[in-house]
């Protein structure tokens, strides 16, 4: 097990590198830089003195392969290099954006799975009945709808029916207020977790499904299992493979931030953090958080083979050399 | 199905306590907008977001009042000797930066030599390239020696990008992160792109503050900031899209406000391109566009239309403007006069949400010039790609949204001046404008001033190296207990200093 998970860990680290080359020159090779981000079109009024002055308080001076080595070098040793934008090391800053979207990811995965896990057991358990109807109604709602409508929607009827708005661009963290906190976050997960519930609700009804074909279903049944033991015991937890699959991508994917959903909500998380470090070309903020998006992903997606094993002990990764 | 109760349960608890609104927050007034500062270094800062936070902190010499006058600020009162060749400006005495320290014409002299040197990289220095030497008679008198006469130098003042920073952070290098100046309030806190939080400065000069403080929320999408002003959560908000401010028309429970922009959007055209060299290709494009039309397509006719200067002082009435009515039959004879009667491919650039309208307002121009056979391409990109390309001239024709200037000099020799640092953006020259622009520098008398740039305005109109199409709205919105704010045509917030609360 223990030789698994160092395997890889290794097997990380080319990813990462490829990770970093990737996105150090992708930033580059956009048009416009930090100079062009912060002055715009008065860019044009600066003498070449003024320029070489800001390209070097910036940092991008130097030839890039040289800026390349001087970043990854400083990266090895755990320094992400200085956010031009916040004056502070990017690490520093990708914390303390990090818990909003840990927080929201979370809340949203929770949200999406009270929703749609019912929903399609029930759905595969009354096969064509109502529910199965209803229900998949409302994964094509969620699956059709975009968030930005969604959410866009829910503070439309908010501010102008019930005249409250609980984040106002005054949002706190939940050590701070857990309850204005829960407050402000609900919305926002919600609008999150209605669209993938839509998601786990199909990938939950349709494994379900194939399950419940199975012959030890049948066998479940005859030896005169209640229908709920054979639902919860046999057919559940076979379904939940691909599930969980599902869920790390998507897990993946939601704490690399949401950009619409924290602009719309005014939640400071990564998602905005990343779009206004890209639009303002903080260079070193950019490519701190993608690797740290990057090194995410990996371990959710280690994390998701890890609990393969833990549903189906048939998946064991101890004697895999 | 227990803990989805208690799930709910928590939720509806949170949200009957957890709601607070702007009414409970005190004399603090809570304002809201969508773009933050990028940095504190007022010499160096150019985004409009920007000077919103630092001319709150930080004063200039002068400043502009709601018609664009030159007021005092810093500077009490000032002379120009009649050559042009000298300013001499007399100094508020008693003012104190927000460390205590007291502001004398030592400072002023050193904030314009780091604004003047080239390593401190501040964009508005080719405004100021006239003082050659500055004198200190006494510790409230500042004089500006000038190389050349200066006329505009005065109005160029009025900016934060001229503020009077505190000799001693400039010594020790910390302009870009004290900020310490003057002004009527004093950062006490920013984490960028959250919020920022200013306390009343009661050393002021000024009359006011009334309120205790501000406290800037940073809200990036402009239709939540509406949802918190309609919720009652923020006291006063900044808007940027006409299609949002607009929305708030009819509201009985929000005061919006309206002011004229000095801002112009324009289409851009480069002269050195071919077919556009030919003045009667240009000529043609002017008169087949219905710049109303522009402007009541993209921005739901808010705003108007305009030449080319947009300050009350200097515009002439547009119709005394060639090709401001739209006149299809001459357009087409111009285009065949051109033997381009079967038109051409004019590729227009365009960002996108900057201006939130540059899309439409390309599209109603595509729509309209293809009644004289011009295919319009319109290529949108992102603000920063669009400005890269914007400076390095590369393209034929661009959308765009430009700053205006109290001073027409200082507004437009940047464009209009053969050796202006944007000429090569703006792609046409010729020694009418050159004269012009050189005359309207050195000349006191106001009245002869205002005749050398209505020829101005008359000369651009009729080469039409540029179609000029309107200035919009700056929009703010407050709830109706906020008093006291004066909405500007640059759209200065200075005015919050005399902003009452009676919730």
């Amino acid at each position: 097990m223990l030789r698994y998970l160092l395997q890889r860990a290794i097997a990380f680290i080319p990813t990462l590198i490829g990770v970093s080359i990737l996105i150090f020159g992708a930033i580059r090779a956009v048009p416009g830089d930090a100079i062009t981000a912060m002055l715009g079109t008065e860019a044009g009024m600066l003498t070449e003195t003024q320029r070489a002055s800001l390209e070097a308080y910036f940092g991008i001076d130097k030839p890039p392969v040289e800026q390349y080595f001087n970043w990854i070098g400083g990266v090895v040793r755990g320094d992400l290099g200085l956010s031009m934008r916040f004056g502070q090391p990017v690490l520093d800053v990708i914390l303390s954006r990090y818990p909003v979207t840990l927080q929201l990811a979370f809340m949203a995965m929770v949200i999406a799975l009270v929703i749609g896990i019912p929903l399609g057991i029930l759905s595969a358990v009354r096969h064509n009945s109502i529910f199965d109807l209803l229900g998949r109604l409302l994964a094509l709602l969620g699956l059709a709808m975009p968030t930005f409508l969604l959410g866009t929607l829910i503070i439309f009827v908010l501010s102008v029916y019930f005249r409250i708005l609980p984040n106002s661009g005054d949002f706190v963290s939940f050590a701070e207020d857990p309850l204005r906190n829960l407050s402000q976050m609900i919305f926002p997960a919600f609008t999150l977790g209605f669209a993938f519930s839509a998601a786990v609700m199909r990938t939950t009804r349709s494994a379900m499904l194939e399950v419940m074909g199975q012959d030890y279903i049948q066998t479940a049944r005859s030896k005169g299992l209640l229908e709920r033991m054979v639902i919860r015991r046999h057919a559940l937890r076979n379904a939940l493979i691909p599930l969980v699959t599902i869920i790390g991508v998507e897990m993946g994917y939601l704490l690399g931030g949401t950009v619409i959903i924290e602009e719309i909500f005014s939640l400071p998380g990564i998602g905005r953090l990343v779009f206004n470090a890209i639009s303002q070309r903080d260079y070193a903020l950019v490519q701190g958080i993608a690797l740290f998006v990057a090194f995410n992903f990996v371990l959710i997606n280690l994390l998701a083979d890890l609990v393969y094993s833990a549903i189906d002990p048939r998946i064991s990764y101890a004697n895999k050399a | 199905m227990r803990k989805i109760l208690l799930a709910c349960l928590i939720a509806i608890l949170a949200l009957t306590f957890g709601t607070v609104s702007a009414q409970e927050a005190g004399n603090v007034l809570i304002m809201a907008r969508a773009a933050d500062a990028t940095g504190l270094d007022p010499h160096t800062q150019t985004a409009f977001a920007s000077f919103r936070l630092l001319e709150l902190i930080y004063e200039p010499l002068v400043n502009l009042d709601a018609d664009l006058n030159v007021v005092p600020a810093l500077a009490e009162s000032w002379e120009f000797s009649d050559d042009a060749m000298t300013v001499t400006l007399h100094l508020r005495e008693g003012v104190t930066f927000h460390n205590g320290a007291e502001f004398t014409a030592e400072d002023v002299v050193a904030s314009f030599e780091r604004i003047l040197d080239e390593a401190t990289a501040a964009a508005a220095r080719a405004n100021y390239l006239s003082i050659e030497t500055m004198d200190t008679p006494d510790d409230y008198t500042v004089v500006f020696n000038l190389s050349a006469p200066d006329v505009p130098l005065l109005a160029a003042l009025a900016t934060t990008n001229a503020a009077i920073v505190d000799s001693a952070d400039i010594e020790s290098g910390d302009v870009a992160t004290v900020a310490n100046g003057t002004g009527p309030f004093k950062l006490d806190n920013w984490t960028p792109d959250q919020t920022t939080m200013l306390t009343a400065n009661a050393d002021w000069w000024g009359d006011g503050p009334f309120v205790d403080g501000i406290e800037v929320r940073i809200i990036p999408d402009e239709t939540s900031i509406l949802a918190a002003l309609r919720a009652g959560t923020i006291d006063f908000a900044l808007l940027n899209d006409p299609l949002v401010a607009t929305l708030l028309i009819d509201d009985p429970t929000v005061v919006l406000n309206r002011t004229e922009a000095i801002n112009y959007h324009v289409l851009q055209l480069r002269s050195v391109v071919a077919p556009l060299d030919q003045l009667e290709v240009r000529q043609a494009i002017s008169c087949a566009i219905d710049r109303q039309e522009v402007l009541d397509t993209a921005s739901l006719g808010e705003g108007t239309v305009t030449g080319p200067l947009t300050m009350a002082a200097f515009a002439l009435p547009v119709d005394e403007l060639e090709c401001y009515t739209k006149d299809l039959d001459r357009a087409r004879e111009l285009m065949a006069e051109a033997g381009m009667e079967d038109g051409f491919t004019l590729n227009v650039i365009a960002a996108t949400g900057e201006p939130p309208t540059a899309v439409s307002e390309a599209q109603s121009i595509q729509a309209q010039l293809a009644e004289i056979n011009i295919t319009v391409e319109i290529e949108t990109m992102e603000l920063n790609v669009y400005v890269d390309r914007w400076l390095a001239g590369d393209f034929d024709a661009a959308i765009a949204l430009n700053g205006g200037r109290p001073d027409p000099y200082t507004m437009y020799a940047r464009y209009w001046q053969s050796t202006g640092n944007l000429n090569v953006v703006a792609g046409y020259s010729d020694a009418t404008l050159d004269q012009l622009m050189s005359q309207g520098r050195e000349e006191t008398d106001p009245e002869a001033r205002y005749e050398i740039f209505a020829e101005f305005q008359r000369h651009l109109a009729e080469q039409a190296p540029w179609v000029w199409l309107y200035v919009g709205y700056n929009y703010s919105a407050q709830q109706p207990y906020v008093t006291g704010f004066v909405p500007t045509p640059t759209s200065s917030l200075l005015s919050l200093a005399q902003v009452t609360l009676d919730r």
